[in-house]
C-alpha cells in the first residue's frame, strides 16, 4: 500500500553508477546489470514493485519546485491513476519515472526505484537499459511521437534491438505484439508511415511498442486524448488486458476522472506539484476527503442525470508563484485561517492519504448535485429551421440531408465525433461557410449562404462562439475594445451608454469591470471564453451556436462555463445550439439533441430519449462506450475488428 | 488600432495596475515601438544599434564636416596620410576623408528607398494572395514564383545596360528583387493569422476583407513585418553597393563607397586607406543592421508566446497545450 | 524556396506520383519562365528607346556603320521576326558574333562557362559540407562554445557584401598583411581556371565565407528543432543509443529545409560570381557579364542572361524535387 512520504533522501540530481549486482537480474551477455524483466502470469504478488519516494523536479532556472514530495508505491500487477488538471505537474511525474526531464527541468531529489533499483542513481548508460525494457512509456500525443521520416516497422524494430537479449526472435515479437495491441500486421502496416495511419493506429502502435519488452512498469501518459470515443474504449481495454496478461504495473495520466475510475485500482489526485489525496479508486470516488478532488467530481458531466455543473473559480497557482500554506487554500470553499498558515503534511488513515487538515469534514460532507430543473416549456413556435442541408468542401460531401428544428429559448445539442460534419453544421448556419445548398430559415425568414449576403440584423441576432480561446480574440486589443467593436458595429449608442453595456455584460460573465482593459494574453482559457461571450451577448442576440466551446478547458473550468451557460440561456431566455463530442455534457446543459454521423442525422429528439432510449445502433454504441464515473467497468465491448 | 473612424470607440481605461503593468499595456498599444526599444536593450540589439548609429551618422554628417570638396584635386595621386589630408590622397588626387565623408549618404537613400519600395509592394501582395485565397492567390503566387525564377542582380545589371545607371532605376530594380521574396514570407505569416478564429470572428460582422486585412490582420503582423524590413534593408544595402562598385552606381566624379573601392583597388599597396576606409564602413553598416535585425527577432518570439498560455500546457517544460479532438 | 508553397499540393487526393507532377509542373513554369526572361532580355536591348545600334555605336556612328550594323543585328526587320530570329537562332546554337571582339559568342563564352561552372561547383561543395557539418555540431552541442563563437561569427559574417570579403581577404592574404596569395588572376582569357589552382584560392574563399552562415544558420536551427521534437524525445525513452537518435531520428528529419537552402545557395552563387569574378579579375561569366554591359556586347549579353537564367530554374527545380523526395509525409499517399 501507500508508505508515508519518505524524507528527501539522497544527494541531489547526481546519477552516480549503481555497481551493486541487483537480485533477480539476468546478465545480459557484456551488458550492465539489467532489471529483471516482468514474470508472465497473473501477477498480483506480494512484494512492491515500484516505490517512488520525495520525488521532487524543479525550474533549472529559477529552481521553483515544479513537482515535490511525491511518493507512492505500488505491487505488480496494479495500475495507479495520477489524476490532475493542465498546470498539475502529472506529466513531470510521468517523466520522471523513467528519469526524464524536459529542457528547462531538472529532478532534484527523492527515488524511484524499479524492482529495489532507483532508476534516479542510474548511470547514462544503465538508465538508457532499462528504458524501453524495464520501463516503458505511451505517449500522449502518437502522431508527433511516431517519427514521420520512418516506417511503422523500422520504429517498432528498433524498440527490441536497442535492447540485445530481450528475445531471439525479433519479427515474431513484433507479429505477437501487434496482434495484442488488436492491430492487423498483415495490411503491410509495417511498411507505412506514421502518418498513414489512423489516430487510433498510431495510438495502437504507440502501445505495442511498449510492450514489446515485456516492461516491468509502464507509464501512460493521456493515451487516449483525441481519440473518440470508441477508439478510446478500444484502448483501454487492450491496456487493461495486456497489464493483465502480462503483470505490468502500470501508471496512468488523466485528467479524465472517468476514464480512471474504470481502469485503475489506485488513485492518486494532484495538485500544483503535489499529491493531495491517494486511495483506492472506489472509494476516493465515493467519499473524497480533500476539497480539491471533491471539486473535481463536482464539475464532473454525468451521462445518466441531469445535475448542475459545480466548478472551481480561479486557477492553479504557477511554480514559483505557490502560496505560503496549502496550495488549494484560496480557491478552497472550506479554507480556514490555518490552512494558509503551512502547508497540510499528509495524513494517513488506513488506505487513504490525505493533505488537508479537515480531511475529516470533508470526508463525511454529503455529495450531492442539485438537479436540473427544466425550464418552462417553450412556445410552439420555431426559431430556426433547416430542412435538406447539403454541405461541401470541394469535391467532398460533408453534410447531406439535414433536417432540423429549434424552438426558441431552448438549447440544441449536435453531437457527433471528430468527421462527423457537427463544426461545418454550425458554420453554415451562421454563415461562415458557405458552401451548402438547402433551405435555411431564420424567425420566417430565409437565410442567404454567407455573411456578406446576410442583413446586420440577421447577422447580430445569431451569435457563435468558437471553440479556441487562445485564438478568438484579437491579440492587439484590449477587452473593452473588442466588445466595443461589436457595439459599434451593430448598434449606435453613444460611448456612454457603450460603457455602461461593456460592465453589464462583464459583470453578467462574472468578470469584474477592471478586465475591460486587459488583454487577452493576460488572461487564462476559462477567462478568454467568458470574453468571447460577453461579445456575443451584448448585442443581445436571440440565438448563440457554441462550437465546442469547452474542449479545450479543464474539467473545473468547463462546469464553470457550462452553469453560465445554462444560467445565461435561462436569464435572457436564449436559444442555444451546442455543439460538443461529449455526451455526458449533453444532459447539463441542453433539452433537446441531435447524433450527426459521417455527415447524417441519425438521431434526434429530447435529451432523455436520445440517451436513454436510443434508437440508432450507433448512439446505443456511443452511449455503451462513454467511461463512467460509478459502477465498475462495463463488459468489454465486443473485438473491434483489427486496424480500427 | 484604438479609435475607429467615426464611432468614437471606448477608450479603454487606465490599468490600476502597478509601474509593470502600466509597462505592460503600453507594450501592447505601441507593439513596434515596444519592441524596437527592447530589441535595443539586448546586448545584440545595443551592438547592432551601436555599429550601424556610428556609420549613418557619418554619412548624414559627414558631408557638413568634409575638409574639402570631394572632386577637388588637392593633393599628389595616392599621397600617403599627412596632417592636412588624413587619409592620403586617392587614384586621382582627391583628398579621400571628404571623399568618404561625402560617399555614404546617396547610398543609404537608395537603399532605404528599395527597401521601402520592396516592402509595400511585397506586403500588399502577400496579405492580399493569403486573404484573399482563390484565384488571386494563385495568380499573384505564380507571378511570385516566375519572378523568384531568375537572378535579379543580373537582370538589374541588364535593364542598366541599356537604360544606363540611372539611381533611379537602379532603386526600383533593387526594390522589385526584394518584392517577391517579402511577399512571400508576409503571405505565410498572414496565412498563420487567418487561420485564427478572431478574424472568423470578425467576417461574422460582416465586414468587408479590406477592412479586415487593414483591421484585425495588419496589426498582428508587426513582427515579421519589422523583422523583414532589417533584412531587405540589409540586403539593398549589400547590393546597391555592389552595385556601385561594379560601376553601376552614381558616376564618376561623384564619391559613393562602393565606386571608390573599385577606384582604389589598384593602389592598395600605395595607400590603403582609399580602399579600406569605405570597406570597413560598409561592413561596419551591414553586419550593424543584421545584428540588429536578429535582436528584434528575438525579442519579437518572445512578446508572441503569452505568459498565460503557459497554464494550458500540460507541465511547465512541457510543449504543446493539450490537442483539441 | 518555391517549394513551401507547391509542394504542399501536390500529394493531393488521387496524386500518386507527387515527384513526377512537381517535376512536370515546375518544368512548365521554368519554361514559362524562360520564354518570358527571353522575350524581357530580347525587349530590353533592341526594342528599347532610341535606335539600338546607334546606342551601340554611340558617337562613332557613321550613316554606314550604322546601316551595316542594323543589317548585322537584324533592326531592318520587323520586331516579331528579330525576336523569332534570335530565339530560333539561341535554341539552335547560331548565336552570332561578339561585338566587342568579333569572335563567335560560343567561342568567346565556352572556357568562361566552364570556369565559372568550375568555380560554383567547387564553392557549392566544399560550402555545403562545411555549413552543415558546422551547424549540426553546433546543434547537438548546444550552448557550448563552439555554438557561441560559430553562431555570433556567422551572424556578423552573412550580412558582409560579397566584394567586401574578397577586399577583405585581399587585404589579409595578398597585399598588406601576408603575401601569400596573387590578388588577381593573371590567367589569360581562353584558359581554364584549373590549370592554375593558386588563382582559386581567394575566390572560392570568398565565396564560401558568402554563403556558408546562412547554411550554418538554418541547419543548426533545423537540427535543434528535430533535437528538440517529441518523437526524438520518444527514441530517447526506448533506450535508443544517442548515436542513433541523433542519425536516423534526427538528422532525416532536419535535411528538408536544408537542402532548400543549399539550393538557394547555389542560386544565389549565380549571381554572386559576377561581383566575385569582378573583384578578382578571374575570367568567367560574371566577368564576361560586366564587360559586356560596359562595351554593350549586345549578343553576348543576351546569351549569359539565357544561361544564368536556365540555370536558376534547373536548381530550382533539382532542390524541390530533392526535398520532397526527404519527407516522406509530403510524397506518400494517405
Amino acid at each position: 500500500m501507500s508508505s508515508p512520504p519518505g524524507s528527501r533522501s539522497a544527494p541531489g540530481a547526481g546519477r552516480e553508477a549503481d555497481m551493486a549486482a541487483v537480485p533477480g537480474a539476468q546478465g545480459a551477455p557484456g551488458g550492465p546489470a539489467v532489471l529483471a524483466p516482468a514474470a508472465a502470469g497473473d501477477g498480483t504478488g506480494p512484494d512492491v514493485r515500484l516505490e517512488v519516494i520525495g520525488l521532487e523536479v524543479r525550474l533549472a532556472s529559477s529552481a521553483a519546485d515544479v513537482v515535490s514530495e511525491v511518493s507512492f508505491s505500488l505491487r505488480s500487477g496494479e495500475v495507479l491513476g495520477l489524476v490532475g488538471e493542465s498546470g498539475s505537474g502529472k506529466t513531470t511525474v510521468a517523466l520522471a519515472l523513467l528519469g526524464h526531464a524536459r529542457r528547462g527541468l531538472a529532478i532534484t531529489a527523492g527515488q524511484v526505484r524499479l524492482h529495489g533499483v532507483d532508476l534516479l542513481r542510474l548511470g547514462p548508460s544503465q538508465l538508457r537499459e532499462a528504458r524501453g525494457r524495464t520501463a516503458a512509456y505511451v505517449p500522449q500525443d502518437p502522431a508527433a511521437a511516431l517519427n514521420p521520416a520512418l516506417r511503422i516497422g523500422t520504429q517498432l524494430r528498433e524498440a527490441l534491438t536497442a535492447h540485445p537479449g530481450v528475445t531471439p526472435d525479433v519479427p515474431a515479437r513484433i507479429a505477437e505484439v501487434l496482434a495484442e495491441a488488436r492491430l492487423d500486421a498483415g495490411t503491410d502496416l509495417l511498411r507505412r508511415y506514421p502518418h498513414q495511419l489512423s489516430g487510433g493506429q498510431q495510438q495502437r502502435v504507440a502501445l505495442a511498442m511498449a510492450f514489446c519488452c515485456r516492461p516491468s512498469l509502464i507509464v501512460l501518459d493521456e493515451p487516449t486524448t483525441g481519440l473518440d470515443v470508441t477508439t478510446q474504449r478500444h484502448v483501454l481495454d487492450t491496456v487493461r488486458s495486456l497489464c493483465r496478461s502480462y503483470g505490468v504495473t502500470a501508471v496512468y495520466v488523466s485528467h479524465d476522472l472517468a476514464v480512471v475510475a474504470e481502469l485503475v485500482s489506485q488513485v492518486a489526485v494532484m495538485y500544483a506539484g503535489r499529491i493531495v489525496e491517494l486511495g483506492p479508486t472506489a472509494e476516493v470516488f465515493r467519499s473524497p476527503a480533500h476539497p480539491y478532488t471533491r471539486g473535481l467530481l463536482a464539475a464532473a458531466p454525468s451521462p445518466e442525470r441531469a445535475e448542475i455543473l459545480v466548478g472551481i473559480d480561479g486557477q492553479p497557482p504557477r511554480p514559483g508563484s505557490r502560496p505560503a500554506g496549502c496550495s488549494f487554500a484560496p480557491r478552497c470553499g472550506y479554507a480556514i485561517e490555518a490552512c494558509s498558515a503551512e502547508p497540510p503534511p499528509p495524513v494517513q488513515t488506513g488506505s487513504r492519504l490525505v493533505r488537508c487538515i479537515r480531511a475529516a469534514t470533508i470526508r463525511a460532507a454529503a455529495r450531492e448535485r442539485t438537479p436540473v430543473r427544466p425550464l418552462a416549456s417553450a412556445r410552439p413556435a420555431t426559431l430556426l429551421s433547416v430542412r435538406g442541408l447539403a454541405a461541401h468542401y470541394g469535391p467532398a460531401q460533408v453534410l447531406s440531408g439535414i433536417d432540423l428544428d429549434l424552438a426558441p429559448e431552448t438549447c440544441l445539442a449536435v453531437v457527433g465525433e471528430s468527421g462527423s460534419g457537427k463544426t461545418t453544421l454550425a458554420r453554415c448556419i451562421v454563415g461562415l461557410h458557405a458552401g451548402w445548398a438547402g433551405e435555411l430559415t431564420f424567425d420566417g425568414a430565409p437565410m442567404a449562404a454567407g455573411t456578406r449576403r446576410r442583413s446586420r440584423e440577421q447577422l447580430r441576432r445569431i451569435q457563435y462562439i468558437f471553440q479556441n480561446p487562445y485564438t478568438s480574440l484579437n491579440p492587439r486589443k484590449t477587452v473593452g475594445q473588442i466588445i466595443s467593436q461589436q457595439l459599434g458595429h451593430f448598434t449606435q449608442l453613444s460611448f456612454q451608454q457603450r460603457s455602461a453595456r461593456i460592465r453589464q455584460v462583464l459583470a453578467d460573465v462574472a468578470l469584474d469591470a477592471g478586465f475591460a482593459s486587459r488583454y487577452p494574453d493576460q488572461l487564462s482559457g476559462g477567462e478568454r471564453q467568458r470574453v468571447a461571450l460577453a461579445r456575443a451577448l451584448v448585442v443581445e442576440p436571440d440565438l448563440l451556436v457554441c462550437d465546442e466551446v469547452t474542449s479545450a478547458l479543464d474539467v473545473s473550468v468547463q462546469a464553470v462555463i457550462i452553469e453560465l451557460l445554462r444560467r445565461l440561456q435561462a436569464d435572457r431566455s436564449l436559444a442555444m445550439i451546442f455543439i460538443t463530442h461529449n455526451l455526458a455534457l449533453v444532459r447539463s446543459v441542453a433539452q433537446t439533441a441531435v447524433v450527426l454521423r459521417d455527415g447524417r442525422i441519425v438521431e434526434s429528439g429530447p435529451v432523455s430519449d436520445v440517451l436513454e432510449r436510443p434508437a440508432h445502433r450507433y448512439t446505443a454504441r456511443l452511449m455503451r462506450d462513454i467511461p463512467r464515473l460509478t459502477a465498475g467497468a462495463p463488459p468489454e465491448s465486443s473485438r473491434s475488428p483489427a486496424g480500427h | 488600432m484604438a479609435a475607429q473612424a467615426g464611432s468614437g470607440a471606448a477608450r479603454p481605461a487606465v490599468p490600476a495596475g502597478g509601474p509593470g503593468e502600466m509597462a505592460a499595456y503600453r507594450m501592447r498599444r505601441h507593439q513596434w515601438l515596444a519592441t524596437l526599444g527592447a530589441a535595443a536593450r539586448t546586448r545584440r540589439g545595443t551592438v547592432g544599434l551601436t555599429l550601424s548609429g556610428l556609420v549613418v551618422l557619418t554619412a548624414a554628417l559627414g558631408p557638413f564636416v568634409a575638409p574639402y570638396s570631394p572632386t577637388a584635386f588637392v593633393t599628389v595621386d595616392f599621397a600617403p596620410p599627412t596632417a592636412r589630408f588624413l587619409l592620403g590622397g586617392d587614384d586621382l588626387g582627391r583628398d579621400v576623408l571628404s571623399r568618404v565623408l561625402n560617399g555614404g549618404w546617396v547610398l543609404l537613400l537608395m537603399a532605404a528607398a528599395a527597401t521601402a519600395f520592396g516592402i509595400i509592394v511585397g506586403t500588399t501582395a502577400g496579405v492580399g494572395a493569403a486573404y484573399l485565397r482563390g484565384r488571386s492567390d494563385g495568380l499573384i503566387m505564380r507571378t511570385v514564383d516566375v519572378l523568384l525564377a531568375f537572378p535579379q542582380l543580373v537582370f538589374a545589371l541588364l535593364l542598366v545596360s541599356i537604360i544606363g545607371p540611372k539611381l533611379w532605376l537602379i532603386v526600383i530594380a533593387v526594390g522589385m528583387s526584394h518584392a517577391p521574396a517579402v511577399a512571400r514570407v508576409l503571405r505565410s505569416a498572414t496565412l498563420d493569422v487567418c487561420e485564427r478564429d478572431f478574424v472568423k470572428s470578425a467576417e461574422l460582422q460582416g465586414l468587408g476583407p479590406t477592412k479586415i486585412m487593414v483591421r484585425e490582420i495588419l496589426p498582428n503582423l508587426v513582427s515579421p513585418l519589422m523583422v523583414e524590413i532589417g533584412l531587405r534593408l540589409t540586403y539593398s544595402i549589400v547590393v546597391i553597393a555592389g552595385l556601385a562598385f561594379l560601376g553601376f552606381g552614381q558616376q564618376p566624379p561623384a564619391p559613393n563607397w562602393g565606386t571608390m573601392i573599385n577606384e582604389n583597388e589598384i593602389a592598395l599597396t600605395v595607400n590603403p586607406w582609399g580602399v579600406v576606409v569605405p570597406t570597413i564602413l560598409i561592413a561596419l553598416l551591414t553586419i550593424g543592421t543584421n545584428t540588429f535585425t536578429d535582436a528584434i527577432a528575438r525579442v519579437a518570439i518572445g512578446v508572441e508566446r503569452p505568459p498565460d498560455e503557459a497554464a494550458l500546457i500540460d507541465d511547465i517544460g512541457g510543449r504543446e497545450p493539450v490537442r483539441l479532438p | 524556396m518555391c517549394s513551401l508553397m507547391s509542394a504542399r499540393t501536390s500529394r493531393g487526393p488521387g496524386n500518386d506520383h507527387p515527384i513526377r507532377s512537381l517535376v512536370w509542373r515546375r518544368g512548365l513554369i521554368g519554361v514559362v519562365t524562360l520564354f518570358v526572361v527571353s522575350v524581357v532580355v530580347f525587349a530590353a536591348t533592341e526594342v528599347l528607346p532610341g535606335n539600338a545600334a546607334y546606342a551601340i555605336l554611340g558617337h562613332s556612328a557613321t550613316p554606314a556603320r550604322l546601316r551595316a550594323l542594323e543589317l548585322q543585328l537584324h533592326l531592318n526587320r520587323g520586331l516579331l521576326d528579330q525576336y523569332w530570329t534570335w530565339l530560333s537562332g539561341l535554341l539552335t546554337g547560331r548565336l552570332g558574333n561578339s561585338l566587342a571582339n568579333g569572335l563567335p559568342v560560343w567561342t568567346f563564352v565556352k572556357p568562361r562557362l566552364l570556369n565559372s561552372a568550375f568555380l560554383v561547383l567547387v564553392t557549392g561543395v566544399i560550402g555545403s559540407v562545411l555549413g552543415v557539418a558546422m551547424g549540426a555540431v553546433a546543434a547537438v552541442r548546444k550552448d557550448g562554445w563552439f555554438d557561441h563563437v560559430t553562431s555570433v561569427t556567422s551572424l556578423a559574417v552573412t550580412a558582409l557584401p560579397e566584394f567586401v570579403v574578397g577586399i577583405g581577404l585581399i587585404i589579409l592574404f595578398a597585399t598588406l598583411l601576408l603575401h601569400v596569395l596573387p590578388a588577381v588572376s593573371v590567367l589569360p582569357p581562353g584558359t581554364y581556371a584549373w590549370t592554375q589552382p593558386r588563382l582559386l584560392v581567394l575566390p572560392v574563399a570568398t565565396l564560401v565565407i558568402v554563403i556558408v552562415p546562412y547554411l550554418f544558420r538554418m541547419t543548426r536551427a533545423s537540427m535543434i528543432e528535430a533535437l528538440d521534437s517529441d518523437y526524438v524525445e520518444m527514441a530517447r525513452l526506448k533506450g535508443v543509443p544517442t548515436r542513433r537518435v541523433i542519425m536516423v531520428h534526427a538528422l532525416p528529419n532536419a535535411i528538408a529545409p536544408v537542402i532548400q537552402v543549399i539550393g538557394l545557395n547555389y542560386l544565389y552563387l549565380a549571381g554572386g560570381i559576377v561581383v566575385v569574378e569582378t573583384v578578382f579579375n578571374f575570367p568567367g561569366i560574371g566577368q564576361g557579364l560586366v564587360n559586356a554591359v560596359t562595351d554593350r556586347d549586345v549578343p553576348v549579353i543576351q546569351f549569359i542572361v539565357v544561361v544564368l537564367a536556365a540555370f536558376y530554374v534547373i536548381v530550382n527545380i533539382i532542390a524541390d524535387v530533392i526535398a520532397l523526395a526527404a519527407t516522406p509525409r509530403r510524397r506518400t499517399a494517405r
